[in-house]
């Protein structure tokens, strides 16, 4: 075996096929994508060079602004959510429910194999005000509350949002964040109970220290993800109402395919593919003294 | 295992790295090329069934041979998302042999420019049926779009249909000025009647007020100066169009939720008698037409032109005309047989529009065909029309018509004032 990876040229063999393809679907893309930065025009009228101008305008654009708002905005309470909320779903399989919660894991997790679309569209009819009252404001209703329009106000679109995307996911990361628990040594959890640990005591300084890793892992994929939200919010408000919940990675999308502008929609693109470097970089920079610690 | 890789398998490895290849290389160029199409495809936005079904029909009758040729293949896409798709498939030259080709007419144009569009003049007259197309909808089409390269499926004029019976029990005299209508709306929002029925997910017909307000306040070239930059929305007389209509949405005379009312449900408040102002096109008498949809009857629907404005420089006469969403023939996937089809479609769709749709369309009408009341009102006004005008995002780019349409029911629900929405639309016409 230690021969055959001697050979350049069975390396070559075994990586080449993966090679060719990924940088035929991946590398030359993100290329091809970073060039178009400097032009501006659309595959229908042809393009023109422009320069840095498409650069120069992210920084004018007020829409840029507000998208890359409404961006952390999302990322940072939906990241906090998923993330709050999968670990103590996690700790509750883990000190309550014990062996005993296989159908209540799978039920927390089912909304994560129901396809975004269809999420969406229940929670549209579940926060429906017209033409039909839905279950939410028929709820209210009752309560003597009028009917609120859910979605014709940013901040209440906001909240349907933030509600249906951490319904959605934090199964994901209840399951993901329940496996980190369960590789914590059965002995020292042992050891703290006799020496009197117990409840919070013992989840502050054995368990959370000890699942930091998965932990912080979880915070590095959910703020990726959130990021780079896209699915849910087209099939939820489409950006709406106005664009009150627009994020750049719709904007980029709009500006590319509807307006028609390729380059300044390759430059927003830039801007998340920065975003999320810079915020990946700096969670991983934080957190690395604490991982080898623990 | 040996150091060095034998001969056939050798062979073996260089033909699965090309394999690996041509694998790669197939998925970056699939979909290409349409050209010599063996399907008569036609990509519509989903709202339109009538011409669909008009289609359809001619297929299994009038045009069968054609349709045997190259079948009728129908595909649809959400008004919404249509200029998204068109982009992305004519960049990739895949564009259907017929196509809904855009909600901006700037989007039109380019495409025209790209070559994508079919230069219908010299198709029809090739085809020796070019006096099939009225000449008031090749004229309108040439406004609108720079030639006519588009086919007429429609020729609508627009203006507010209303419930008779309701105006009438609410002691209502239809509206000829913008303050009866305001007065009208008032009495009827009172007795507890949604004045006007109006879809904010679409946007533009609310966004159609604002441009009839403004072409009656201010004339018929108010528009096509903000389009020459002589003018712009943010002017106090723009503003106030704007107003005027997010007045109405603030007295609540939209309804509950109007963001949320999409185009159907629109038409549905209307014709199950829950609304009594409803501002549409006459691509509607199709749907008027349904008895099973229609609960309030036709006799029971009039239609009057967008009132009149104190003391504005426009008139009821001037009506907004057009020719619906147009609709083009894609100029790369045009053949021999497209031909036949466009031919038979000339000759036959006119009479089949107004006898099984009821739908006025620019093509002219072969054969005696019965038309209900309705349908005969709007062709009189359609022939007594002298001056026509377009409407509000007619001349914006494709940004401004989707930031104008998007922020319609933010307008009227007060999520933000005329003077923002106005500023908005501004900003994006560059």
């Amino acid at each position: 075996m230690h021969k055959v990876l001697g050979d350049k040229r069975a390396i070559a063999l075994l990586l080449g096929p993966a090679l060719v393809v990924y940088s035929l679907v991946m590398l030359i893309p993100v290329v091809w994508s970073l060039g178009y930065t400097l032009f501006e025009g659309n595959a229908i009228s042809g393009f023109e060079y422009v320069g840095v101008d498409n650069l120069a305008r992210l920084f004018s654009d007020p829409r840029v602004g507000e998208a890359l708002r409404f961006t952390l905005l999302y990322a940072v309470i939906i990241t906090a959510g998923q993330v709050l909320l999968g670990y103590l779903l996690a700790l509750f399989y883990v000190f309550v429910l014990r062996n005993r919660g296989s159908v209540v894991r799978t039920l927390v997790f089912f909304p994560v194999i129901i396809p975004t679309v269809a999420v969406a569209l229940m929670f549209q009819k579940l926060f429906e005000i017209a033409p039909q009252t839905g279950p939410v404001n028929g709820i209210l209703n009752l309560l003597g509350v009028e009917s609120i329009d859910w979605f014709g106000n940013p901040v209440s679109a906001i909240v349907v949002l933030v509600i249906m995307d951490l319904w959605r996911s934090m199964g994901f990361y209840a399951v993901l964040l329940y496996t980190g628990l369960l590789d914590i040594p059965d002995d020292i959890m042992e050891s703290a109970r006799l020496d009197g640990a117990t409840g919070f005591r013992l989840v502050r300084s054995i368990v959370l220290p000890l699942s930091l890793p998965v932990l912080l892992s979880s915070i590095i994929f959910s703020i990726n993800g959130t990021l780079k939200v896209f699915d849910s919010i087209v099939a939820l408000t489409n950006g709406g109402p106005g664009t009150a919940s627009t994020p750049l990675t719709l904007y980029m999308f709009q500006t590319s395919f509807s307006y028609g502008e390729y380059g300044y929609g390759a430059s927003i693109a830039l801007l998340l593919t920065m975003l999320c470097l810079i915020v990946t970089v700096f969670i991983f920079r934080s957190s690395r003294r604490d991982v080898t610690k623990g | 295992m040996s150091t060095a890789l034998t001969r056939p398998r050798r062979m073996v490895a260089i033909t699965s790295l090309g394999a690996a290849g041509l694998l790669a290389l197939t998925a970056c160029t699939g979909g290409g090329g349409s050209a010599g199409a063996t399907s008569f495809s036609f990509l519509v936005n989903q709202e339109n069934t009538t011409i669909p079904e008009l289609l359809t029909s001619l297929s299994t009758d009038q045009c069968k041979a054609e349709n045997d040729a190259q079948p009728l293949q129908i595909e649809t896409v959400p008004q919404t998302q249509l200029d998204q798709k068109l982009q992305l498939l004519a960049g990739q030259n895949a564009l259907p042999v017929q196509y809904a080709a855009g909600n901006a007419p700037a989007l039109t144009k380019e495409l025209a420019q790209g070559g994508q569009v079919l230069d219908l003049e010299k198709t029809l007259t090739d085809l020796g049926v070019i006096d099939q197309i009225e000449p008031a909808a090749i004229s309108t089409i040439e406004q609108l779009y720079g030639g006519f390269n588009m086919l007429p499926y429609q020729y609508n004029i627009e203006g507010v249909w209303y419930n008779k019976l309701l105006l009438a029990d609410n002691g209502i005299d239809v509206p000829s000025t913008w303050d009866d209508l305001s007065s009208g709306a008032a009495k009827l929002h009172a007795a507890g009647i949604q004045p006007f029925s109006a879809s904010g997910e679409q946007g533009w017909p609310i966004t159609r007020l604002i441009s009839g307000y403004i072409f009656r306040d201010l004339g018929p070239d108010a528009l096509q100066k903000v389009a020459d930059g002589d003018a712009k929305l943010t002017d106090p007389e723009y503003v106030a169009a704007a107003q005027a209509i997010a007045d109405l949405g603030a007295d609540g005379y939209f309804g509950q939720g109007v963001g949320s009312i999409d185009y159907d449900t629109a038409f549905n408040t209307f014709l199950t008698g829950k609304a009594a102002f409803f501002y549409m096109g006459s691509w509607a008498l199709a749907n008027f037409a349904d008895e099973s949809a229609n609960q309030i009857g036709s006799d029971n629907i009039g239609f009057m032109p967008f009132p009149d404005v104190a003391g504005g420089a426009g008139d009821s006469s001037q009506t907004p005309a057009n020719v619906g969403l147009p609709m083009a023939l894609s100029a790369k996937a045009y053949n021999e047989d497209t031909g036949k089809w466009l031919t038979c479609i000339a000759n036959n769709y006119g009479a089949q529009s107004l006898s099984a749709a009821d739908t006025i369309s620019g093509f002219k009408v072969n054969g005696d065909v019965q038309v209900d009341d309705l349908t005969a009102l709007v062709q009189d006004r359609i022939a007594s029309t002298q001056e026509s005008v377009l409407w509000f995002e007619a001349l914006f780019n494709a940004k401004a018509t989707e930031t104008s349409q998007k922020n319609a029911a933010q307008l009227v629900t007060g999520a933000i004032s005329a003077q923002d929405f106005m500023g908005l639309v501004q900003a994006d016409l560059g």
